[in-house]
């Protein structure tokens, strides 16, 4: 049984093994002269392990009773964190190594984080969550705080340090309180003992704890505050990955738990989840508006997008999940884009986060600036791009759940956060044209990824590139 | 051949309206005016090759929607021939007379030369819009070239885009005529919910049927034919400036006289007429519609012709005796002799038109002016035009031989059956005199407007008399031209439109048999002159152009009316010349006294019954009204005022607070993160999700 188990898990295993080994080895031989190599090496693996995980063997088999769970959903994520990852990486390496962060933990802390969060997607039982999530906090606390003789950095990452001790504490809290009345872990058992519809008091405590803990993890509001100091705070390349694999993690985990521990009782749970979403939605639209750093304003934009994919969580259905998982997989690519952006924002060999620096950037930068159009306009949700169409599946699945309210304050949420998506295209197109223009930022790899995330926005409408299938079939494992 | 005749206007229009500046401005006149008289030559060639049947010609396939699957085709058949040389013809004259009358205008500046170029275009684009509805094979086709017209013609009105009075009358013109449109809009989905198809010969084939069918419209159970036929005569008199939507035709003379010509005479003013005979296989099944059609038709006739009796703007009277004229033909249609009101229709345009061309050359003449207490003694100074209205007037007073039926002025060979043919429709009653009386006042203002203009001592400013020219030879030109259609279309076509029944079936392209014997007895009875029916129509509605029931016999029973009956209009014409005779030319103070005398007639007249004042309060007002309100309470107040509100005061202050909430302390974040604990727990609590 053991040799079935260990094959089931084998992805996570090579991930693991390699970051140690190469930790070691590096440890011995060149440290920070392989950081590059390992680097390119690390996304190299994820690459390949995405590929692995998407074409080879069929989901839907467990491992170790139960505790670990390999289906079509898991899968979905899992692809999407690990391309998500790896396209992060590739970004970092410019911007990493000519401030001297690159250092060869980097990549390999990102690996471990890696292995985190395909623990959190496949886990079936409270302890392997507990496992999967710590592993890819402490690696993301780590990674927050890399640059060490930044002030900002040190500050965000002991921020997250200390707020994410507090989250996974009230996580654990409620963890125990769902161990003491329904007598398991296991989520099989979990869902078994509350299969009459009703939560009795001490399980529905421990859920709202639970949900506490996941939500501070997606960082959805009144969880989200840690999000803006970190995401400043940190390099800029960690705010990318911060934004988008761990996000995607995150909310696997929180559908994950949500459908198999307590699918019986999407009532209950759904009304605090849309409670979340729409908080999540103004607070993230509405906050964004004062903020006049780039940084900052991803942070809001994140909390945002965040509160969209809780709506289709919030919605219990198998459409609410299929929809939050193309909402998830839209999002991380345009976050890619848009971090390549941000990334080549730089004035004699400093990075400038803030918008207003962007005054006429299409003058000097037609074809960027027109990409990062089409990435804002996306973002904002505006037809015909990709990002309007993962919104129009959240709402169709709040809307289809019985939730019409909370579709209706989506859009208007949507419509309030257009403002400043808008405002950084005014700033592009009609700003003010400042003697201290924007320079530099020539990096071909940057170039290449905001392209690439601006085309698929735009030449996505025709089909998803079939995305929208495959989060179908990841959505019916999971809620069935 | 047919597609040449349809698209060569619409290739010229857009010559003409975007290339004028490559092929420059005289090239665009060149160019439009040059197609359509090729247009207008194959129109001819058709008229006179083509049999009386029907030919469909595919354009392409135009609309395939569930069950509504339809073909852009040509309907061409004696009524689509016919509408072809009037339109081409009318529309190439009015081109080449344009050359002049266009050539210099006031209303444009220098360096603005560009707007003859553009006047071509729109000129053209009308002409290719009027063929689109009489070409059309389905009822969607017609309306498309229906609201093609009704845009040229607002273009046109407007054309002197610097004078507010032409902009209101071209704004008039398209709002009354949306009021018609929205009847014939709403008559096409009636007939396609009742068919299941728009297109011509479905529509036909079923009218029996649809006879028998009921309709709930507005709340009330209808006769499905009579309804549809209503419906889509509203659509008519918008466009046919019937009463009560006919307020806009005398306004429409802001636009250029060659407009008016064109347009508000010959043409576009006649596709109700056009559409109303189109469906006769329908509105012979509809009795109450088409009794409706000539009650109103007669009422138009005279309410216009009253009005047009102390009209003083030249064009005015004109636009005012179209008015009439279409009352003629639709009192035609609606007692059931299509082919008499498509005789009117074809006569009129060339007498109608020229006399606006006429005027037009008078007005050329005179530096636009247009007051006709100002002319006066013309006839030396503008001799050709004096000869051309003389002949205009001689055609539409209707001076012929009487009692030989054709010999005679185009008018009085086709007033002349209309009379009688509503003498047999009415039975001799309110349609008929209703008719006559129109046809004495329009003997009246006809010669009144002669007498005014061309007699008398000149009146008026006396340095644009001396000034006063007769037109360029390419204005003079079409007013020969058109004379010749007014003296002789009438002779020519006579037997054709208004002869024997059978002679007009086999023109129209229908076969014909024996009544039967009831209906031989029946109409003897009623009238026994006419007791030697031999011929009655035998084909099935749609079959041929125009369809006429076996029991309507009214085009057989015209024939034999009393004599007074078809001497009283030549009678009244001239009584009508004999007034204007001794009001204008013997005792020209008399009209003066007769105004004081019946002062208050007088000014009913003079402001056209007061239509345009009770309109203004019960709709123009209310409507204004209605606007300013939702305008400056509803979106200047409410729309606006919330968004500006909630953009630029409740926004902006959640977004202070949310940025002071985020203070930079870990306590902060911490305590929020419990204080939204507590808050869930409590919720969850509280809604009741624990048992």
């Amino acid at each position: 049984m053991i040799s079935a188990d260990l094959n089931i898990i084998l992805p996570e295993i090579v991930l693991a093994v390699y970051a140690m080994l190469a930790l070691v080895g590096a440890v011995y031989t060149g440290k920070d002269k392989l950081a590059s190599a390992l680097l390119w090496g690390t996304a190299g693996l994820f690459v390949l392990v995405a590929f692995w995980i998407g074409t080879v063997g069929t989901p839907g088999s467990t491992a170790f009773d139960g505790m670990f769970i390999d289906d079509g959903f898991a899968r979905f994520a899992k692809v999407t964190i690990l391309l998500a990852a790896a396209a992060v990486l590739l970004m970092s390496e410019g911007y990493m190594s000519a401030r001297g962060l690159l250092r060869f933990e980097y990549p390999l802390l990102v690996a471990l984080a890696a292995v985190g969060m395909m623990m959190m997607v496949s886990a079936g039982n409270l302890m392997s969550l507990y496992m999967g999530l710590e592993l890819q906090s402490l690696s993301l606390y780590v990674v927050a705080a890399l640059r060490r003789d930044s002030v900002k950095s040190t500050e965000a990452g002991l921020k997250y340090f200390v707020l994410g001790a507090l989250s996974s504490g009230l996580l654990l809290y409620g963890c125990s309180l769902i161990y003491g009345y329904a007598g398991t872990t296991d989520f099989a058992g979990i869902i078994a003992a509350t299969s009459d519809g009703h939560l009795s008091v001490g399980l529905l405590i421990g859920l709202v704890l639970l949900i506490s803990g996941l939500a501070f993890k997606v960082s959805a509001v009144p969880f989200h505050m840690w999000t803006p100091d970190v995401y400043q705070g940190s390099p800029t390349p960690v705010t990318a990955f911060f934004a988008t694999a761990p996000k995607v993690a995150a909310m696997g985990l929180f559908a994950r738990v949500m459908f198999d521990a307590f699918g019986g009782a999407t009532h209950d749970w759904g009304q605090v989840v849309a409670l979340l979403s729409v908080l999540s939605m103004f607070y993230g639209a509405v906050a964004a508006i004062g903020q006049t750093d780039i940084k900052r304003l991803m942070a809001y934009s994140s909390i945002a997008h965040m509160g969209f994919a809780l709506m289709g969580l919030a919605a219990g259905s198998e459409l609410g999940v299929q929809a939050m998982l193309i909402y998830m997989a839209i999002y991380v690519t345009m976050n890619v884009g848009t971090f390549a952006f941000i990334l080549s924002m730089e004035r004699d060999g400093q990075p400038v986060t803030d918008i207003e620096a962007l005054g006429m950037y299409s003058k000097r930068e037609p074809g960027k600036a027109l990409a990062m159009l089409v990435l804002l306009f996306s973002l904002a949700g505006v037809p015909p791009l990709v990002g309007f169409f993962g919104k129009f599946y959240v709402l169709r699945a709040a809307y289809e759940a019985n939730m019409a309210w909370l579709a209706i304050a989506g859009v208007i949420a949507s419509v309030i956060g257009a403002f400043y998506y808008l405002r950084i295209v005014y700033y592009m197109y009609f700003g003010e044209d400042r003697a201290d223009a924007l320079d530099g930022g020539k990096s071909p790899v940057l170039w290449g990824f905001l392209m690439a995330s601006a085309v698929i926005m735009v030449v996505g409408v025709v089909n998803l590139f079939g995305i929208e299938g495959a989060a179908q079939a990841a959505a019916a494992t999971l809620v069935n | 051949m047919e597609s040449i005749i349809l698209f060569a206007p619409l290739l010229g229009a857009l010559i003409a309206g975007f290339g004028w500046r490559i092929i420059s401005i005289k090239g665009a006149q060149y160019v439009t005016t040059g197609l359509l008289f090729l247009a207008a030559l194959l129109s001819w060639i058709v008229f006179f090759t083509h049999g009386a049947e029907t030919q469909h010609i595919q354009i392409l396939r135009w609309i395939e929607s569930g069950s509504l699957s339809t073909d852009w085709s040509i309907r061409l058949d004696r009524l689509t021939s016919i509408m072809l040389i009037v339109v081409t013809t009318v529309s190439s004259l009015v081109h080449l007379y344009s050359f002049g009358y266009m050539a210099h205008d006031e209303n444009f500046r220098e360096g603005e030369e560009s707007y003859r170029a553009r006047f071509f275009a729109y000129l053209s684009f009308f002409t290719f819009a009027m063929l689109m509805l009489v070409t059309s094979d389905n009822l969607v086709q017609m309306f498309f070239g229906w609201e093609g017209v009704g845009v040229a013609s607002y273009l046109l009105i407007g054309f002197y885009y610097r004078k507010p009075s032409a902009n209101a009358a071209a704004i008039k013109a398209f709002v009354v005529n949306r009021v018609g449109d929205f009847g014939f809009a709403l008559g096409i989905f009636a007939l396609f919910y009742l068919t299941d198809s728009i297109r011509f010969d479905d529509v036909f084939a079923a009218a029996p049927s649809i006879a028998e069918t009921q309709l709930t419209f507005l709340w009330t159970t209808w006769n499905a034919a009579e309804i549809v036929a209503l419906l889509l005569f509203i659509g008519a008199m918008g466009k046919s400036a019937q009463l009560i939507l006919h307020t806009w035709l005398p306004d429409a003379m802001e636009g250029p006289t060659p407009v008016s010509a064109l347009i508000h005479a010959a043409t576009m003013v006649t596709a109700g007429v056009f559409l109303v005979c189109r469906m006769s296989p329908l509105m012979e099944f509809a009795p109450n519609a088409t009794a409706f059609i000539t009650f109103l038709g007669a009422t138009t006739a005279f309410f216009a012709a009253t009005v047009g009796l102390v009209q003083n703007d030249i064009k005015r009277v004109i636009a005012y005796s179209t008015c009439s004229q279409l009352g003629y033909m639709f009192v035609a249609a609606g007692v059931g002799v299509y082919s008499v009101a498509m005789f009117h229709l074809f006569t009129h345009a060339f007498f109608k038109a020229m006399l606006f061309l006429g005027a037009g050359s008078v007005i050329h003449g005179m530096h636009h002016e247009q007051d006709m207490r100002n002319y006066g003694g013309l006839r030396k100074k503008l001799p050709y035009t004096f000869w051309a209205m003389m002949i205009g007037t001689l055609a539409i007073t209707g001076v012929g031989i009487p009692l030989t039926g054709w010999i005679g002025f185009a008018g009085f060979a086709s007033k002349d059956a209309v009379i009688e043919s509503a003498f047999v429709g009415s039975q001799g009653g309110y349609a008929f005199w209703m008719l006559v009386i129109a046809a004495l006042f329009t003997s009246f203002y006809s010669w009144r407007l002669i007498f005014l203009t061309f007699y008398g001592e000149a009146r008026g400013d006396k340095h644009t008399h001396d000034h006063a020219h007769e037109s360029p030879t390419v204005m003079l030109i079409p007013l020969g031209v058109l004379a010749l259609g007014a003296v002789f279309a009438g002779a020519i076509w006579y037997g054709s439109f208004f002869g024997k029944t059978n002679q007009v079936v086999k023109f129209f392209g229908g076969s014909y048999g024996e009544p039967t014997q009831e209906l031989v007895e029946a109409v003897a009875e009623r009238s026994p002159k006419a007791s030697e029916l031999h011929y009655v129509m035998e084909s099935a509605p749609g079959e041929a152009a125009i369809y006429i029931a076996p029991e309507n016999t009214v085009l057989h029973e015209a024939h034999y009316v009393p004599t007074w009956v078809k001497l009283s209009p030549f009678v009244v014409m001239l009584i009508g010349l004999g007034m204007a005779y001794l009001f204008y030319i013997v005792n020209p103070s008399l009209p003066k006294r007769l105004a004081e005398n019946q002062r208050p007639l007088y000014l009913f007249l003079l402001n056209k019954w007061y239509f345009d004042e009770i309109y203004d309060f019960l709709f123009v007002r209310p409507a204004k009204a209605l606007g300013r309100f939702l305008w400056k309470r509803g979106d200047t107040d409410v729309i606006d005022g919330s968004i500006n509100g909630v953009a630029m005061g409740i926004v902006p202050f959640f977004t202070r607070l949310a940025g002071r909430a985020q203070s930079g302390y870990i306590f902060t974040y911490a305590f929020a993160m419990v204080i939204g604990i507590v808050v869930l727990i409590s919720w969850m609590t509280l809604s009741g999700g624990a048992h």
